[in-house]
Order: structure tokens, then C-alpha cells, then sequence
């Protein structure tokens, strides 16, 4: 880059030379504001998703750049929300990206009075062996009247309303052939 | 849901939101949709650009308020008193629909002439036994014909009415007596007359607080707005769902849609608005004790002993329309599930099935963690620490368990109880005297995932995965499946016929392209056949060659394509907009909608067309909820049962008897009729009646659940406020999914307590001062809203001061923002339906200043108990003693 | 069609003027267009602060809040007054509102901050909108008193992106070159922000405000739509149900530089003649 173009592209020479002698205008334009573009415009690609938050159901597009979520807007192609959110819809980014939000399994022992470390690989067998464990402490097989129950009321479980359907059936599936039967929802509250 | 169920027929929104821009009048009752619903509430604003009226009708002046043409401020709890207003002045008025209801509804029906109504009886409908507070439901039924001799059972605590989510009660529908003319004493239109005679303006004026004139205009509003050339749409949400008499609300608001001729209409219609993403998916294929998924109830433990047992249960053999092959559901879904051991040997699999007897409700399942009856416990993606009422009561219960396993995004204060919870301050609990063992499991975010979520309106819609979780983020459906699998091989070798269910289950899904199993399992859900996929709940049979994991999602996956996740642009399409997403059932948007056509089929007008019958077929924008090719002259053959025993005439296909329920002779628990009771906690005593509650309310009389003494009870001025509970637009339920995000915690980053100027002067209370919110349970603190949008009530000639409180927030130390949680207020009193809480409505007392902290808090909620002479039995008489009413 | 301040500001050929119409009737208070805004442009959170001004809890624009919803309660005024009336509504009576309102940049016509600005970080674009360039910034603060809404802040926050530099909305500038629409008002669910070009704009709120007073809503009118106002009219407009106080807004904005382009004038004669010697050194090599 010679010394003559460097300078020609300082400001003040532009609005010199240029369309814009006051210097408001195309003269005052760094490199850096011409450069810019609307970074969904360069998404590696664009992935159809729905607001997780109310009933509306409001189409969204995830933005995502390097395996990167970078933005979550409306899609205008929904017959019912019409491309739009609210400022719940419009914080998707965030509930994604939050920094705040815990990755790793937390683990607290039994009167413990701080989390711990665990292995998720450990966790989930854990888990399996209390369930294992309470299932013989509290299986119902029959009622005083000599009823069928074939059941534990030794576990219970309350989800969310953003379980998605197939993750509800499995769960009820799984739940049901363990004999646990509170097996509960937001939709009770 | 059972109360849409047992008045159409199925539990979800009749409408879709798309359908509102059409409605003349929108009534939004119970529901701050402008809030809750931002984006469906362009619907509404579409609607009021073309002229149509909008109204509200709430205890606060909301969002949904300021752009309304009128508000109606209603006393907290009353709502059935306004609504049956509105009925007594359409039917005072003869402005009913008259060739509609007459077609479509039950008002022709007689009813048994041992029925007693609730006018005759001071509050109790007949065959209610006061040792059990239920009822006897068998004079509520039919006269005439075979069903007239059958005994109903009362089912309740048994949640039965949640059944009827698709699939009215069971009755018998032969040789009902009717009388065409309606003139019948005993002819369901006169008995609604009479039922409703006595709520006048006057009286609506006295129990709700409303003005006669403001209600006048309601009710010309609506009347105006409906009709062969016009129609209203009523929109509610869980501002009615959460009350002890909750399913009666909606019922009321059923019986006018009905009279009106508002059903299956464009722009009519009731569209009940769920709270979440995907609750109604969530009772659809529920996570919920009474139900297996498509609405067929769990097995009972009396009564159930077999496949036919439990099929009479459920049906009876001789009623109409579609859920007359319930069978077929039935053995579909235990051949999903239980493969070649769902054999007619092993009651088609239901000797799998574990059994109910009761009440497994997540409240009564609570004080079961308090007795110890309860060793683990799993939350997925939710937080009753703060967002299940009486939160104390939840976060003692967890410290009961052995083990808790949380799935979250974050680290919610259900996980983190026993570390910062309200209870470790107060002293009543400490980490070292705490056993639970808990397992946080981060979880994956929508994005991370894919799946279907059913919205508001029946439709389900495909997201795609986006991205991988993070570090050791998973999905409940990768954890589910895995722990699943880890189960089935602690259990392959064993030989204990209580693990034989485990061995059973069938649990092997497929990746797709993307590597996730939740393509096979909508293929599962969706159902197949010798031939593959089926296309809907109609090609299921009831020998066991199909397989169906939810009848009524049964055809999401037709002709192999994944149909929730059509995205045809909104713009090619035209208003309805049927090739986006796929809606149960059978890809319906509108339904009932053969009632948007007259008797003969025709539409009511030109400017209200939708479906029609054009000689050979029913035809429209929309897919018809109906029998296809089934003429309006249509007539049944003597003897005929299930969907061939609809007539051309009988738009509630779902439905015993075809007809819309203006009364409702089976299906519910609290009465065939809404009927004006107090709440559980209420100052006033009830107007109408000597009974002032719910006399079928559920109660739990235990020294943990506190009830407060109400109207003219002696200490009920102790606590002389009605306080409501509500959201805002800016963040969501209990806060795990906003109150970790910055964007929305500045926007509302403290929780605070609204009241009127009037009020706070009453009380000394500071606008941004503190104030001390007061119950049976707790006392809380929230800072101070004075605003002219809360107003003092006249009601019962005193003045009601109702406090407001959103309920956002919960005391932790891992959210950006944190704070007291309104639900420890409530106490647990419960429609005896479908077991929800009464969190819209209690009674409390509000001071200035902050609340004590440590031991304090507890004396002082003590105190307020002693001086209201609050005892175990306080509050939970559910038959009011004769002689105590005014 | 008016002027356009991209010509003036030397851009050869500009694409129409672009513009926000905010129609406050139809506000429901979201803040959605708060959300999305910043969820595009990065801008940080602004304090947990409850502030209990109504709904309201993020108080004014600034560094970091470039759009803002105001909330307004209007008790019932009782002075034999007719009573007032609802949005949108054919007649009927209440006593009492509650308005909302998204502020935003005006996007001058005659834009203060821009003519006080010393270092040309803040910038007329090619859409007719005025946009500060976090590059150019020294955070001076000049533009800050200059604007007379009070729009333009310096960022603070220790530690924040962009701290201390002045900050405003950019009409999404960068969105803007790729032809798509503001992320405000591509969020608002009920169209209260429209973008577009500002001409059509004008037109559409013209309609509207007729069809408001049709709908006997004789309060509603427009803000900052004339072209012969002191700034020129503005770029992102609004129509307002009460006295433009009532929503914070100056019922008679002025241009806080109107007598700067005379001293400019003499300014740049100096600094003209500095330069002209200066390209006669460095440009001749070019």
C-alpha cells in the first residue's frame, strides 16, 4: 500500500475530493462501518426451530456460525406469529449462550453441604441403581383387599412444559413399565 | 380440559389463534393474553383493526387492558357468577341461537325428574354424601331409554374428567326422552333458566363487583356479536384454570358459546390458550398420574381387574361417534409399548400397566415426600420450589427424599433448597440434617434438540437440532433412552414378575440423519400396521395388528413424511394455513366444524361460511370434523354404535349422544351446571348460596397446609385482602428460563406487589417501600407498586382491596436476579376434577416494611394463625354446616 | 418527497430514506423491541435496577438501552371533562389509560449530535439515518447535551464492550445493507414499529391517525412526521394519544446547532485553505 493511497482514504481528503465536502456523509465512513453486514447473512446455515417459551408456538431461525449458535430470530414464514417474537422469543440467544448456565453434572452427597464433581457416565448409573434400590423397597404388588396395584409409589417425577411430545412419551413409556405412577407436569399446575 | 371434554367432546382449543382476526367480539377472561401471549395477541389487534370489539375482563387492569375497548375489573374468584349472568340474560332475553341449539346441543334432552338443581338444594346439586364430599351422579342424567336405569359411578379422586380430552363421558345415548319445543319442565334449556334466574345484574353486581352498567354492556356485546351473521370468541387461560371450581368456570363460558351458536364456527369458538410451549402436548401424551397418552385413563386397581373391565370403564358399548373405538386405541397403544406381549392373554398388555387408586396428584404425591412415602424424585425442566403452590411445603417435602435428580438449564432453586433455600434462614432446615442426594444433569436447550412441541392449538410443530449441547448437556429423550437401556440390563435376568414389565417394554430407536432417535419415535407415536405407517386413528384395529403410541397424534407421520415439520410458507397458503405443522386430530384447525354449516349444511350466512356440504362431500378451507362423505340428512340405523351411529346433525363427533353439552349429565365431578361458590380462602360469604365453597373441593386437613377461616367465619378478618397471582410478559413461570438471562432480568429484576392508591393508604404502604405479604402459610416481601390500574371492588356492599402478585421470582443465589416466591403463600385446596391448585385467588393481609428474618418470620406467621384461631380443620369443611350462612 | 439528508450529506444516488413509524395505539408494552435489539447489537444489560416507574424498569434511552418502552398511568381526571377514551375504540368509555410507547433515535433531519461531533464517528448513512462508529469514537461526549431528546449517551459499565463510547441505536445499520428490516421491529408483534421507507411511512400514518379519529379516538396524532419542524422532521416518528409531554417527548424539538452552519462556514474556509497545500505536497505522487 503506497503512502499516496493510505492517504486518500483518510477522511478528511475524501470529503475534500469527494461527493461530501461537509464531511457527514460517505467522508466520515470508516472501513469498518462500510464492512458491515448483517451477520445472519453469513450463517453457515439457517436451522427451523420454535419458541421453547409460551403456547404461541412462534417459528424461529437459529443462525449458527461455526457450530455456534449467533442469532435466533422469527420466521416470517409462520402462519401464526409472522416472523415474530417477544422479548421472551427474542432472548432465545441468550437462554442458549448464557454463560450463567451450568454444562457439567452437579453432584451432592447425602447431607453434603457444597456441589461436587461427577461424571455423567457415573450419574446415570447411580441413578439407575437408586431406582433399582427403591423399587425393592416399596413395590405394591397387591392391595389389603388383594388388588392388583404392580407398582412403586417410592418414585415420582413433575416435568416441565418445554419437554418436547417424544420426550414426555418416553418418559411416561419408561416410567409406566417401572410401575412408578406420579409421574406429573406443569400442565396439573 | 375435562370441562371443554365433557361440553364438546375434546379438551383442547376449539380455534386456532389465525381464526381471532375474524371474531366480531373477543371476551379474553381469565387470560392477560396481551402479557402471556404477545405474538398470538396479533391475532386480536387484527381482529379490532376490522372493527371487532374487544373486551377483558380481569381483576387487573393488564397490558391486555390498555388496548381494549372495555375493561371489566371483577372480583378474583367470581367468575361464574359473571358468566351466569351472561346466560340468565341471553335466555331472559330469549337471544339465544334457536335453530343452532336446538340442532346442536342437548337443550332438547330431558333430565331424570329425581334431579335436584343447586337452586332447590342451597348450593348442592342431588346425590351429593357428605362422608365422601362427592356425588352420586345418577339423577344428573338422561331420562328416558337404557341409560336412564344405569348407575353412574362417582369417579372421584380419580381425576376422571381429565379423560375426556378427546372422548366425551360415557353415557348411553338409546331412547333419550326430548322435547323439540323446549318447553319441557324438565327440558334442559328450562332447567338452565331456572338454574340461572336468580344471577341478575344486581347479584353480579354484588358478588363480582362489577357495575350493572358495565355488565349490561358485556352482555349486549356479546349477544350483538353472535348469530347467523356474527360471532364472538372467548379466550381464557389459567386465570380460570387455577381455582377449586376451575372446570366449572370453563364450562360456563361453554354454555354460552353453545347458546350463542359460537361452536365450530369462524371467529367463534372457545381457544383455550396454554401457559407453555408444550402443555398441551404434555396432557396430550402425558406426563400426569391418571392418564396414558391420547386420554385413555390408567387402570384402576378396583374395577379394572380386565382388558373389558377397564374397556366398560372407559365407554360405554352403545354410544356414538368416535370414541366408540377406544378399544382399538387401547390395544394399539399396549402393542407399541409391550410389542408381542400385549396378547388378548395378557389383557392386551394392561397386566403390565401399574395401577392408581386415588389421588397421585403432584400435591398429594408432596405430602407423601413429607411421610416419607417417597424415596426419589425427578424434575424435568421444572421448579416447584418456586413455581408449585405452598413452595414451602415443596422444598420440606424434597428434604424428605433420598435421592432428587434435576434436569435444567440452570441451576434452579429446587436444586439448590438445601443450600439457600428460605427454610436454611429461617433454621428449620440445615445441609448437615439434610439426606437427599442430588443429581443436577445439565439439560439440553431447544435448539440443542430435535422434536415436536404441541402449541395452544392443538398443533404440533417440528424443531430441528441446531447445535450439539454443550460439555454434558443432553436431552431428556438421549437421557431417557439411555437410562432406559441401563434399566433393561439390570434387568434382563430377572425372573420377578414385577420386572417382567421392564423386560417387555419395547426400547430400540434408530438415529436419523441428524443421529437422534426423535424421528422414530413420532413414527412410533404416529402408529403402523402390516402395511406400514397408518394414516390416522381410523385404520386402527382392535386385534392387535396395529400399533399406535398416541391415537389422537395417529397420523403425524402419514405416507412417511414427517408432517409436523411442514413449513409451507404462511404467504402461499391461504388463511388457515393447513400445510404448516399438523394439528390433532386428523389435521383440524377448526373443530366441531360441521356446525359452522346448518342442519341442512349450508352456511348460517355468507359473511360466517367456512365448511359446507356440496352435494357429495363437506368442503371448505379447512379439513372437515366430521364423517367426510356423511350427508346432513344423514340418520343412523336403529342399533348403530360408535362413528356410524352419527347423524348428518351430530357435530360433536366426539360426543355420546353427537351434541354440544349445555348440561352436563356425566363427565364431572362438581355438579352438571357452574355454579357460584366461594373460593377456598374468601373474605365475603357466598350470595347465592348456603354452601359457600366447592363442596366437592379437594382439601388436606394437615397441620403443614394451614386454611384459613373465610366470610363471616370468626378470624377471617384477620386476613381481610384478596390477593391473585400472575406472570409477565418479561419473564417465564418459575424463572429457569429467564430469571439466569440479563435482557430479561432488568427488565423486571424485583418482585413486587401491586395495589391501589386507596389501599396503600389504608395500610401505610410506600410506593417502592416494602411491603409484608401475609397467610396461613408465610409471610413474604415484595416491594411496593401503588397504581390506579388495581381498584378497590364494591362487593357485598364493603369495600375488597385485591393485592396483586407476580410470581416470578424464588430465594437462591445462582440467578441474576432473585427474590421472594408469591406461591409460598398458597395453601392447598384443589378442583376435585383434575387436582389443580386454587393459585389465582386466596386471602391474605399486607403491612408495610420488610419481613422479619430467622425464627422471627415463623413467629410472626404464628402469630397471625393464633389470633385467627386457625386450627387443622380451619377452612376445610367442604359441606358448609346449615345455620352459619346468612 | 422531502428532502433527503443522505444527498445533502453528499451520498451520489442514495437509497430511499429509511425509517421507524412507531404507532403507540398499538403498543402492548412488551418490550420485545428492547430484547431484540439488544440481542442483535450486542448491547450489555443496563443494571438490575427496579425502578417501579409502572412497568417500566429500564427509565430512559441511553449507552446501553436503545429502545425504550415507556409506560404511562393516566388516572381518571375528573373536571367535567368528557372522559376519555381507549385506543382503537368506537365510543367507548373509560377512566382510566395506560399508554405505552417504544422510544427510539429520531434519526434527525438536522442532527445535532452529528454536527457537534469533532471526530466524524457519528455519520450520516446512505438510508438518510445517523449511526456512531465505535471505531472513530474517543467518547469526547460532545454529541451528548447537543441532542435535544436526549437520545445519544456514553456507555458506562466497567468493563463493558464499547465503554465509555457514545452509543445510540443505528437503525441496525449493518441489517439495513442487507435489505433486511431492524431487529425491533421484525420482533414487534403488533406492528407498533414499522420500518420502511419514510415517505410511505408518512403516508400509512396519515391513514391511520384518519382512521383513529374515524374510530373516535380524536386524541390520536402524529410526532415528528413534518419536514418543516426544527430538526427537520424526524427519521423514526410516531403517533402519540396525548400531548407529546405526556410521553416525554419536547413538544417543539429544536435543533440544538441551528447557528452552527454559519460559524462552520468560516471554520472550514481556514481549515480549506491548510489543506489545499496539503494535497498539493501528498497527491501529486498518486
Amino acid at each position: 500500500m503506497s503512502l499516496g493511497q493510505t492517504f486518500l482514504g483518510w477522511p478528511v481528503l475524501r470529503q475534500l475530493t469527494g461527493t461530501d465536502p461537509s464531511g457527514r456523509g460517505p467522508a466520515a465512513q470508516s472501513a469498518r462501518t462500510a464492512g458491515l453486514r448483517a451477520r445472519t447473512e453469513t450463517a453457515d446455515r439457517v436451522v427451523d426451530s420454535i419458541c421453547p417459551y409460551c403456547a404461541v408456538g412462534c417459528g424461529q431461525k437459529v443462525y449458527v456460525k461455526d457450530e455456534r449458535v449467533t442469532q435466533i430470530e422469527g420466521d416470517p414464514n409462520s402462519p401464526i406469529s409472522r416472523g415474530r417474537l417477544c422479548p421472551k422469543g427474542s432472548a432465545s440467544e441468550q437462554l442458549v449462550n448464557s454463560p450463567r448456565r451450568t454444562t457439567t453434572v452437579r453432584y451432592r452427597r447425602p447431607y453434603g453441604t457444597e456441589w461436587e464433581d461427577l461424571d455423567l457416565e457415573t450419574a446415570t448409573d447411580m441413578i439407575a441403581d437408586r431406582i433399582v434400590q427403591t423399587r425393592e423397597r416399596t413395590w405394591q404388588d397387591i392391595d389389603a383387599q388383594g388388588h392388583p396395584l404392580r407398582r412403586t409409589l417410592g418414585i415420582a417425577s413433575l416435568g416441565g412444559a418445554t419437554l418436547d411430545n417424544e420426550e414426555n412419551y418416553l418418559i411416561k413409556k419408561l416410567f409406566t413399565a417401572l410401575g412408578a405412577v406420579q409421574i406429573e407436569n406443569q400442565a396439573r399446575i | 380440559m375435562p370441562s371443554l371434554g365433557a361440553s364438546f367432546g375434546r379438551g383442547g382449543a376449539t380455534t386456532f389463534l389465525q381464526d381471532l382476526q375474524n371474531s366480531d367480539c373477543i371476551v379474553i377472561q381469565g387470560s392477560n393474553m396481551a402479557e402471556c401471549h404477545p405474538v398470538g395477541f396479533q391475532w386480536v389487534m387484527e381482529a379490532k383493526r376490522r372493527g371487532a370489539r374487544v373486551i377483558h375482563i380481569d381483576p387487573r387492569f393488564t397490558r391486555t387492558s390498555a388496548v381494549a375497548d372495555q375493561h371489566v375489573p371483577i372480583r378474583a374468584g367470581s367468575d361464574i357468577a359473571f358468566l351466569g349472568g351472561i346466560v340468565n340474560h341471553i335466555l331472559a332475553n330469549d337471544a339465544y341461537f334457536e335453530e343452532y341449539v336446538r340442532a346442536y346441543t342437548n337443550a332438547t334432552f330431558l333430565v331424570r325428574d329425581d334431579f335436584q338443581d343447586a337452586e332447590e338444594l342451597d348450593g348442592l346439586f342431588s346425590g351429593y354424601d357428605e362422608a365422601s364430599a362427592s356425588y352420586d351422579q345418577t339423577s344428573w342424567r338422561y331420562a328416558g331409554g337404557e341409560q336412564d336405569a344405569g348407575a353412574a359411578a362417582s369417579n372421584k379422586g380419580f381425576a376422571h374428567g381429565e379423560a375426556h380430552g378427546s372422548g366425551g363421558p360415557t353415557i348411553d345415548p338409546r331412547g333419550i326422552q326430548t322435547d323439540p319445543t323446549m318447553q319441557h319442565p324438565r327440558c334442559v334449556l328450562q332447567v338452565l333458566k331456572r338454574h340461572y334466574a336468580r344471577y341478575t345484574p344486581r347479584v353480579v353486581a354484588e358478588v363480582c363487583g362489577v357495575p350493572v352498567e358495565d355488565f349490561r354492556q358485556v352482555c349486549e356485546a356479546v349477544v350483538a356479536n353472535s348469530g347467523r351473521e356474527r360471532t364472538t370468541c372467548w379466550v381464557y387461560s389459567v386465570g380460570w384454570t387455577q381455582h377449586s371450581t376451575a372446570i366449572q368456570y370453563i364450562r360456563g363460558s361453554a354454555i354460552i358459546q353453545l347458546l350463542l351458536g359460537n361452536m365450530g364456527r369462524p371467529g367463534g369458538g372457545i381457544l383455550a390458550l396454554r401457559g407453555h410451549a408444550s402443555i398441551q402436548g404434555s396432557t396430550d401424551i402425558p406426563t400426569l398420574f391418571n392418564l396414558l397418552p391420547g386420554y385413555l385413563p390408567m387402570p384402576e386397581a378396583v374395577g379394572h381387574e380386565t382388558f373389558d373391565d377397564y374397556l366398560a370403564g372407559i365407554r360405554d358399548p352403545h354410544q356414538k361417534g368416535f370414541w366408540g373405538n377406544a378399544h382399538a386405541y387401547v390395544i394399539s397403544l399396549m402393542r407399541a409399548w409391550y410389542g408381542d406381549a400385549a396378547t388378548e392373554d395378557s389383557n392386551w398388555g394392561l397386566d403390565l400397566v401399574p395401577r392408581i387408586s386415588g389421588d397421585h396428584g403432584t400435591y398429594q404425591t408432596v405430602l407423601d415426600m413429607l411421610d416419607d412415602k417417597v424415596e426419589g424424585y425427578f424434575l424435568l425442566g421444572q421448579n416447584p420450589a418456586v413455581g408449585s403452590a405452598h413452595g414451602r411445603l415443596q422444598r420440606l417435602g424434597m428434604a424428605h427424599l433420598r435421592w432428587l435428580v434435576v434436569r435444567d438449564l440452570n441451576l434452579i432453586e429446587s436444586a439448590t433448597f438445601w443450600k439457600d433455600g428460605p427454610e436454611i434462614e429461617t433454621g428449620e432446615l440445615e445441609p448437615t440434617n439434610i439426606p437427599t442426594e442430588v443429581f443436577f444433569l445439565p439439560a439440553a436447550s431447544h435448539v440443542e434438540k430435535s422434536g415436536t412441541f404441541t402449541q395452544t392449538q392443538r398443533l404440533l410443530q417440528w424443531h430441528h437440532k441446531a447445535v450439539d449441547p454443550p460439555g454434558d448437556c443432553q436431552s431428556d429423550l438421549d437421557f431417557f433412552y439411555l437410562l432406559g437401556q441401563k434399566l433393561k440390563a439390570r434387568y434382563a435376568g430377572s425372573t420377578d414378575p414385577k420386572d417382567r414389565p421392564v423386560q417387555a417394554v419395547t426400547w430400540h430407536y434408530e438415529n436419523d440423519d441428524d443421529g437422534e432417535i426423535g424421528d422414530a419415535v413420532l413414527r412410533e407415536i404416529s402408529g403402523s400396521g402390516s402395511d406400514g405407517l397408518v394414516s390416522g386413528y381410523l385404520d386402527l384395529k382392535a386385534d392387535g395388528s396395529t400399533s399406535c403410541g398416541c391415537w389422537i397424534y395417529s397420523g403425524v407421520y402419514a405416507d412417511g413424511v414427517n408432517q409436523s415439520a411442514r413449513r409451507k410458507p404462511g404467504q402461499e397458503q391461504d388463511w388457515v394455513a393447513k400445510e404448516w405443522g399438523w394439528a390433532w386430530p386428523y389435521n383440524r384447525r377448526q373443530l366441531y366444524n360441521r356446525a359452522s354449516a346448518d342442519p341442512d349444511g349450508k352456511p348460517w350466512s355468507e359473511r360466517k361460511a367456512y365448511m359446507q356440504w356440496d352435494g357429495e362431500h363437506w368442503v371448505g378451507p379447512d379439513n372437515v370434523d366430521f364423517v367426510k362423505d356423511r350427508p346432513p340428512s344423514y340418520r343412523a340405523e336403529e342399533g348403530a354404535t360408535g362413528p356410524a351411529a352419527i347423524n348428518g346433525d351430530d357435530p360433536f363427533v366426539m360426543q355420546a349422544d353427537g351434541k354440544g353439552w349445555l348440561f352436563a349429565p356425566s363427565g364431572l365431578v362438581d355438579g352438571p351446571l357452574p355454579t357460584h361458590y366461594e373460593p377456598a380462602e374468601s373474605p365475603v360469604d357466598n350470595a347465592l348460596y348456603g354452601q359457600q365453597g366447592n363442596p366437592t373441593r379437594e382439601v388436606f386437613l394437615r397441620k403443614e397446609n394451614p386454611m384459613q377461616p373465610s366470610g363471616s367465619e370468626p378470624g377471617a378478618d384477620v386476613f381481610p385482602y384478596v390477593f391473585t397471582t400472575y406472570r409477565l410478559t418479561e419473564h417465564h413461570t418459575a424463572g429457569g428460563m429467564s430469571r439466569w438471562l440479563p435482557y430479561l432480568s432488568e427488565l423486571q429484576p424485583e418482585f413486587f406487589c401491586e395495589v391501589s392508591p386507596a389501599h396503600a393508604k389504608e395500610r401505610g404502604l410506600e410506593h417502592l417501600g416494602w411491603a409484608t405479604i401475609v397467610t396461613a402459610r408465610t409471610a413474604i416481601e415484595a416491594r411496593v407498586l401503588v397504581t390506579e390500574r388495581v381498584r378497590p371492588l364494591q362487593v357485598a356492599g364493603r369495600t375488597i382491596h385485591q393485592v396483586g402478585l407476580p410470581y416470578h421470582w424464588g430465594v437462591g443465589s445462582d440467578a441474576v436476579v432473585s427474590g421472594d416466591a408469591a406461591n409460598d403463600l398458597l395453601g392447598l385446596a384443589l378442583d376435585p376434577n383434575v387436582h389443580i391448585q386454587e393459585s389465582k385467588v386466596a386471602a391474605c393481609d399486607i403491612r408495610p416494611g420488610r419481613r422479619p428474618r430467622g425464627t422471627a418470620l415463623l413467629r410472626l406467621v404464628e402469630e397471625y394463625r393464633s389470633r385467627a384461631g386457625i386450627t387443622v380443620e380451619t377452612g376445610q369443611q367442604r359441606l358448609t354446616p346449615k345455620g352459619t350462612a346468612p | 418527497m422531502t428532502t433527503n439528508p443522505a444527498v445533502d450529506a453528499g451520498w451520489a444516488d442514495p437509497p430511499p430514506r429509511k425509517g421507524f413509524f412507531t404507532d403507540t395505539s398499538v403498543c402492548i408494552g412488551c418490550k420485545a423491541c428492547e430484547v431484540a435489539c439488544k440481542e442483535w447489537n450486542a448491547v450489555p444489560d443496563d443494571g438490575m435496577n427496579f425502578l417501579g416507574s409502572s412497568y417500566d424498569n429500564s427509565g430512559e434511552l441511553g449507552g446501553s438501552t436503545w429502545r425504550h418502552v415507556k409506560f404511562i398511568e393516566q388516572p381518571p381526571v375528573d373536571l367535567g371533562m368528557p372522559s376519555t377514551t381507549l385506543p382503537g375504540s368506537e365510543g367507548t368509555k373509560t377512566d382510566f389509560r395506560w399508554l405505552m410507547s417504544s422510544d427510539v433515535c429520531k434519526h434527525c433531519t438536522h442532527a445535532a449530535c452529528l454536527d457537534v461531533c469533532p471526530t466524524g464517528a457519528l455519520f450520516r448513512t446512505e438510508f438518510g439515518t445517523v449511526v456512531v462508529q465505535e471505531d472513530v469514537c474517543n467518547g469526547c461526549g460532545y454529541c451528548v447535551p447537543a441532542c435535544p431528546f436526549g437520545v445519544i449517551d456514553k456507555r458506562i459499565g466497567e468493563g463493558v464492550k464499547n465503554e465509555g463510547l457514545a452509543q445510540k441505536c443505528t437503525l441496525c445499520y449493518d441489517r439495513l445493507q442487507d435489505g433486511l428490516t431492524p431487529a425491533c421491529a421484525k420482533a414487534c408483534p403488533t406492528e407498533s414499529i414499522q420500518f420502511g421507507d419514510l415517505d410511505e411511512l408518512r403516508e400509512r400514518a396519515a391513514q391511520r391517525v384518519d382512521q383513529l379519529h374515524g374510530a373516535g379516538v380524536p386524541q390520536a396524532r402524529l410526532y415528528g412526521e413534518d419536514p418543516d419542524d426544527g430538526v427537520g422532521g424526524l427519521g423514526a416518528f410516531f403517533l402519540l394519544l396525548d400531548e407529546p409531554e405526556v410521553y416525554g417527548l419536547p413538544p417543539d424539538p429544536v435543533v440544538t446547532t441551528r447557528d452552527l452552519p454559519r460559524m462552520w462556514k468560516r471554520a472550514g474556509l481556514a481549515a480549506a485553505t491548510l489543506l489545499a497545500g496539503a494535497i498539493a505536497v501528498f497527491g501529486a505522487g498518486s
